[in-house]
């Protein structure tokens, strides 16, 4: 398959003997959503941390538009245009709001560094106008100015989320964006995400509520104990007794 | 949205001169109004302002800053002996030079973070206070410390035409002497230009960005920043600012001595920055009034001070109280300076402009709960809405719950 955005070749992973992965390869097919489910501590959220530099494989390359990502620090991966929202939220916690979504964007403006002493950032029209928008967006819009500690988990999420997108990403990692969240709050996570689905961004998303797997991915991987037991589309995951034996017989909302 | 503007930022600046240049004035009432004192105050408040833009904005705390002091001291009376008596030609030789000792044990340093970056600022500013004393003694001339001498070659005023050697040298502004008043206004202009660039810092993306890695600075790797040649600059900049001050003592003073570059020196600004508010932009040069004021005060009291101040009590009172007291005052002051600095961080952590926040907008200020976790936002100008107290204390053990 010569249309993969990120191929994952024969990834190991362990902790001091723990196998949290091994032997994985995976493609992720441009434009695609791709979910990733298993129980817990089935090694989802090691394999993102593999991705994103967090961690490196003790085996194994990783492969984004062909470039080897492997032994990159974080901040190329990212300036390369992966994107990743954190299980937990990893936001500017002593910033405000619209702060936190200007930052991306002098990251997307300078690069790795920019000595921008010359100007004001609440002189910045054009970067605050597209944080606005985007905020506004994400149901943000009212809370610019607050510090963003003082905002729910949902909110958090979706604001970690703002933080991604206005980067302009090839690809969104996401690691359980709903989990904690209400019914309604999931529902109108997952509206979102078919949005920024239909803009061709490539998405791979861990994620235990099946409705929202179901509702959004177009191929499934499922993780067990730091192995792939089965991978397809949505139907053939479903029908799959291996699966519902490891993980949606008890999981199934 | 942002809660600041030129506007404010101006007005702050505006304020802030005229209160400096009124101090002789306004500081009468305390005692304050004498020139070698408020020079002090200036100069330790350009130092702290400096100190500041590292540790108020990156969070990274360093405990090497006499280092940088005594550098530009040193620089700045070698100028002295060698080009000119002017103080600009010093001032410019030590900005730079602090600025590229800077960039060496920043480079080195910032390999760190935490406790294990102020451990190694230490040991370097340490290692120069030592080498200051032993193997660089031509240049320092040791225990002695650098002074000018009537001797010297000062080739630049030599060259102006100026009768080298006949009198003591003076410091001096193109002919004006720095002594007395002219030296504070010289320095009080430059604790404005100080502190007016402290203004530009923080309101400018680059400051944004070195609060943004002292909130998180994982977020910033997984945002594309490469978080170390901005520290970098932080520091370079904070360390220009030391040898701006050091520089300045030696405009007043021109005399330097290796002990401006002791660890004391290093933790005296970190206290100053710590007590008037990391992270703000008054908070600094307030905790340096402050302290070089009690150490003025304090300091000079003595047994008989006392006695005269509590001679309305009855004589066996009046001894315990005097012999209590005197612990705390002459050498004792910084047992003073200990036990409001224990206050401070105890019921005030982010320092008196967080106290002043709470006295004027009890409501809306945001309440620090750690040393360094600064509000980041001064009374004027302040931004951020801090709402939802109770919903923050809700959500806050799930955040620390160990997440699969
Ligand atoms: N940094 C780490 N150090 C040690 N063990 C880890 C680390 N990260 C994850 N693990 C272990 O690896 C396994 C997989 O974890 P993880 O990838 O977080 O699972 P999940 O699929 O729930 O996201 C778990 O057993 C976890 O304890
Ligand atoms: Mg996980």
């Amino acid at each position: 398959m010569n249309n993969a955005v990120l191929s994952i070749h024969d990834v190991h992973k362990s902790f001091a003997g723990l196998h949290a992965l091994s032997n994985i390869n995976l493609d992720i097919r441009e434009s695609e959503s791709h979910a990733i489910i298993g129980p817990n501590g089935a090694g989802k959220s090691t394999l993102l941390n593999v991705c994103v530099g967090r961690l490196a494989p003790t085996r194994g390359t990783v492969l984004f538009d062909g470039t080897e990502l492997t032994g990159k620090h974080p901040f190329e991966i990212n300036q390369l245009g992966v994107a990743r929202v954190f299980q937990t939220p990893e936001i500017f916690e002593d910033l405000t709001v619209i702060e936190n979504v200007m930052i991306p964007m002098f990251s997307r403006r300078d690069r790795s560094f920019g000595l921008n002493i010359h100007s004001r950032f609440d002189e910045q029209t054009e970067i605050q106008s597209e944080s606005v928008q985007v905020l506004a967006d994400l149901g943000l819009g009212d809370h610019l100015a607050h510090l963003t500690n003082s905002l729910s988990r949902g909110d958090k999420r979706r604001l970690e989320l703002a933080m991604c997108l206005v980067q302009h990403p090839k690809l969104l990692l996401l690691d359980e964006p709903t989990a904690g969240m209400a019914r309604a709050d999931t529902n109108a996570t997952i509206e979102l995400l078919k949005r920024i689905k239909a803009t061709g961004i490539t998405i791979v998303i861990i994620e235990h509520d099946m409705h929202v797997v179901f509702s959004l991915a177009d191929r499934i991987t499922v993780l067990a104990g730091g192995t792939i037991i089965a991978q397809g589309t949505p139907d053939e995951i479903k029908g799959n007794p291996k699966v519902v034996e490891a993980y949606l017989g008890e999981e199934t909302v | 949205m942002f809660g600041i503007s030129k506007i404010n930022d101006i007005m702050l600046l505006v304020a802030f001169a005229a209160i400096i240049l009124a101090g002789p004035i306004i500081l009468e009432p305390i005692g304050a109004s004498y020139p070698d004192l408020l020079q002090k105050f200036a100069i330790f408040g350009i130092f702290a302002i400096g100190f500041n833009i590292l540790f108020g904005l990156t969070g990274y705390l360093s405990f090497g800053h006499a280092a940088f002091l005594g550098v530009g001291s040193y620089a700045a009376v070698w100028s002295f002996k060698l080009l000119s008596m002017n103080a600009i030609p010093a001032i410019a030789i030590a900005v730079v030079l602090s600025g590229l000792f800077a960039l060496a044990i920043g480079y080195v340093s910032l390999r760190r973070a935490g406790i294990y970056f102020s451990i190694l600022t230490l040991a370097f500013a340490q290692m120069s206070y030592n080498l200051a004393y032993s193997v660089l003694t031509p240049i320092t001339n040791g225990e002695t410390g650098l002074r000018v001498l009537r001797t010297d070659p000062r080739y630049l005023d030599v060259m102006f035409g100026a009768d080298v050697g006949a009198a003591q040298p003076t410091t001096n502004f193109f002919g004006i002497e720095m002594t007395g008043w002219p030296g504070f206004y010289f320095c009080g202009i430059v604790l404005i230009a100080a502190f007016a660039f402290s203004i530009v810092i923080f309101r400018s993306p680059f400051g944004m960005t070195l609060r943004a890695i002292k909130s998180n600075q994982n977020r910033m790797g997984y945002t594309g920043f490469n978080s170390r040649p901005y520290l970098m600059s932080a520091f370079i900049i904070s360390g220009m600012y030391a040898g701006l001050a050091g520089s300045l003592l030696a405009v007043t003073d021109p005399l330097a001595g290796a002990e401006r570059m002791q660890w004391t020196a290093s933790g005296e600004v970190v206290l100053m920055t710590i007590l008037g508010g990391a992270g703000t932009l008054l908070g600094p040069v307030l905790g340096a009034g402050i302290i070089k004021y009690f150490e003025n005060i304090f300091s000079a009291f003595n047994e008989s001070v006392l006695n005269s101040l509590f001679e309305f009590m009855p004589e066996d009172v009046r001894h315990v109280v005097v012999e209590v007291a005197g612990l705390f005052v002459g050498d004792g002051w910084h047992l003073t300076l200990g036990v409001l600095f224990m206050i401070v961080v105890i019921f005030l952590p982010g320092g008196l402009m967080e106290g002043a926040m709470r006295v004027l907008r009890i409501k809306h200020s945001p309440k620090v709960t750690n040393i360094g976790k600064s509000p980041q936002r001064d009374i004027v100008g302040e931004g951020a809405i801090e709402e939802n107290l109770d919903d923050r204390v809700r959500t806050a053990p799930a955040r620390s719950k160990p997440t699969g």
